[in-house]
């Protein structure tokens, strides 16, 4: 094993079709909610192992989240990560962002220094693509986001990212150790490795730290540490449609279309 | 309790615009969110500043305000001419602590994105993501941002009270772009700032850039999926004949039939075009919120059981490989005639 070693950010995420607003309280409804890994974060974990496969590098797994976490961070360690750790605490609940980015960067040290830190590119639920820059800036090292390719050069210590950008892409390039976010779907992620699935799944600890582990400052944690507020949720209403569906052969019907959406154009 | 820089007591009443730019042409989403700062502004009886840092960009200060900024702030310099989230937040950062506005408001474009979420945690206050819509309280100044979430199913409001500045990025598209009036009149400001090759840590090795597509503004949008095979000459000849653009869903961008700058949707581009077609597509919530706003939906799917037909005002059951020819043809007919 080299001295190489990335963490990978996880979190765990609530089937966006399956979530509902209560009309009455105007709170999310997440009881009869299954959950998943973030999709796009999956694509993170790919990348990380890949560069396992090329350089040896030690792949550890980092989240922060509820204690029901911990069985979907194991599917990591069956991918082949080789360390997971949660960050579990109760007062780290109603984390906005800056709560979120400041909790993690402090897991992170705690972790000692990583070369590399990938994340994915937003999550499903909160869809802000906020953590990947602001961990980059508490931890104070560059980052690259929304990148569907890198390039290691060890020996000068540096990554090259392919960054997509309107109407292209750029190469960037910055010193490890750096913050990255993967493009969604831009790697097709490996399934769990049935070998170690086992052992990932009964042997392996997974660490889990509150916040006196990371010597977090309780006043940037969960609420204290949130400047934002939700003053409410509601439903997003999905405009109605018309749901007309055009009958007859299919010359009649193209005629019909073409009548039908004159008046629009 | 986390604090910010700089408070509610000692912030000024203006709304601040980061202008973004590539190659010294400013973006359309910073005029859209200038206008719609216009907006607020007046109502609330604040100043429009907008920000906008680059190399030789003098040119498009003046026609800021002509697009609604009271006031431009403008820093220049060489190493500003390509964005670099290193530098461009050092020199936001020094604007902001100097001007100490209430809102500040950016593009949720990728860049736009970077530079606020590193801003955010720089200045220690909230940041909503890719806002859908503003509010402004004149009475009490608060700023009210609505996001989406979970694929577009949820809308929340989001508030920071006690931070400044109140910070958002903007989607693309939501806002109309205002009209350029040059007898507007408002002031430039050039920037005194500090800033050196030392302090950034992004090399830029390579861009290509090509003119891109902006899915955003056009009138008719043509969509494939998985369901039409990769077919997208086929949807290109269509879109031409309608004068609109093709998009895609996830699946063909990921399998390389097309340029993923095309994809519409949650993680693609969100559009509000007049009519929208939807060809071999299944209707999954992260496409349909990319096509919510249109004003038509036409979908075009061979199961008729396909959810996407919740989804659309013109349903057609049928094969799309035969069906969008069979309408490129008779489009082609009509107009022949119509010629003779
Ligand atoms: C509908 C909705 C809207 C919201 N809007 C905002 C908003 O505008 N501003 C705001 O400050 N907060 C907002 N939040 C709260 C925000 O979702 C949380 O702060 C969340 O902890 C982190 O943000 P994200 O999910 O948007 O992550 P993103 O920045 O979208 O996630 C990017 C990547 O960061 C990593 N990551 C994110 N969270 C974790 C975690 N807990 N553990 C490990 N890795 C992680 C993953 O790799 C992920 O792919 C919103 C929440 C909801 C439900
Ligand atoms: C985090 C995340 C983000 C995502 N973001 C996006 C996004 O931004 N945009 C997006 O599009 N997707 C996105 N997806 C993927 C999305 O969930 C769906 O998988 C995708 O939209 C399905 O694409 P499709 O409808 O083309 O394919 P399918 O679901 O496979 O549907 C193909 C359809 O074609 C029909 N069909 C087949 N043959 C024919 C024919 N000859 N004629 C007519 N109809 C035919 C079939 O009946 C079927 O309904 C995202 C997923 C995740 C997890």
């Amino acid at each position: 094993m080299t001295d190489f070693k990335i963490v990978v950010c996880m979190k765990v995420v609530p089937k966006p079709e399956e979530i509902r607003v209560d009309p009455e309280t105007r709170r999310l409804e997440r009881s009869q909610v299954r959950s998943e890994f973030n999709p796009p974060d999956m694509n993170a974990l790919e990348m990380a192992l890949r560069l396992k496969d090329l350089y040896n590098a030690r792949v550890i797994i980092l989240s922060m989240g509820p204690a029901f976490f911990e069985p979907y961070l194991r599917i990591g360690l069956a991918m082949g990560a080789d360390e997971a750790f949660l960050l579990s605490d109760r007062r780290f609940a109603g984390a906005d962002t800056l709560a979120t980015t400041y909790t993690l960067a402090k897991g992170i040290e705690k972790l000692g220094h990583p070369d590399l830190i990938i994340c994915g590119e937003e999550s499903s639920d909160g869809a802000t693509g906020q953590v990947p820059p602001g961990l980059a800036e508490w931890l104070g090292i560059p980052q690259i986001t929304l990148v569907t390719d890198i390039e290691m050069d060890l020996e000068q210590r540096v990554v090259r990212g392919r960054r997509e950008v309107r109407g292209g892409h750029e190469m960037l390039e910055v010193p490890t150790p750096a913050v990255i976010s993967v493009k969604t779907a831009s790697n097709e992620p490996r399934f769990m490795d049935y070998e170690i699935k086992d052992k990932a799944f009964k042997q392996t600890k997974i660490g889990v730290w509150s916040c006196e582990d990371i010597e977090a400052d309780e006043g940037y944690i969960g609420v204290p540490g949130s400047p934002t507020i939700v003053t409410g949720f509601e439903q997003a209403t999905i405009r109605e449609r018309k749901r007309e569906f055009l009958p007859g052969a299919r010359d009649e019907v193209v005629r019909r279309l073409l009548e039908s959406i004159q008046d629009y154009l | 309790m986390v604090a910010s820089l700089y408070g509610v007591e000692d912030e000024q009443k203006a709304i601040w615009v980061f202008l973004e730019q590539m190659e010294g042409e400013v973006e359309r989403v910073s005029l859209e969110i200038l206008s719609k700062g216009r907006q607020l502004a007046d109502e609330a009886g604040w100043s429009l500043v907008g920000l906008l840092l680059g190399h030789q960009v003098s040119d498009q200060a003046e026609r800021m305000v002509a697009y609604g900024a009271d006031e431009v702030w403008l820093a220049v310099h060489p190493l500003l001419e390509y964005f670099t989230v290193d530098a461009y937040a050092h020199v936001v950062e020094q604007a902001m602590l100097k001007g100490r506005p209430s809102v500040f408001l950016c593009g949720a474009t990728p860049n736009g994105r970077d530079l606020a979420g590193r801003l955010a945690v720089r200045l220690r206050t909230g940041l909503n993501a890719d806002c859908t819509d503003l509010r402004l309280n004149p009475e009490n100044g608060m700023l009210t941002s609505e996001v989406t979430g979970f694929g577009g199913g949820v809308l929340a409001l989001l508030e920071s009270p006690h931070h400044r500045p109140q910070m958002s990025t903007v989607r693309p598209g939501v806002f109309p772009m205002g009209e350029e009036d040059p007898n507007r009149e408002g002031h430039v400001h050039e920037m005194e700032f500090e800033l050196a090759e030392g302090m950034i840590h992004t090399k830029l090795i390579q861009r290509v850039v090509g003119e891109g597509v902006d899915l955003t503004q056009t009138p008719v949008l043509v969509c494939g999926g998985r369901g039409i095979e990769g077919k997208f000459d086929m949807l290109q000849e269509f879109a031409h004949l309608m004068n609109g653009e093709v998009g895609a869903t996830r699946p063909p961008v990921d399998e390389g039939h097309i340029e993923r700058e095309r994809q519409v949707g949650q993680t693609g581009v969100v559009c509000r075009p007049k009519v929208a077609f939807a060809c071999g597509i299944s209707g999954a919530f992260h496409f349909v919120v990319g096509i919510q706003d249109a004003d038509i939906v036409v979908a075009i799917n061979s199961d008729p059981n396909a959810p996407i037909f919740e989804y659309t005002d013109f349903c057609i059951v049928d094969d799309a490989l035969q069906f969008v020819p069979a309408l490129i043809e008779a489009i082609q007919m009509d107009r022949a005639t119509a010629n003779d």
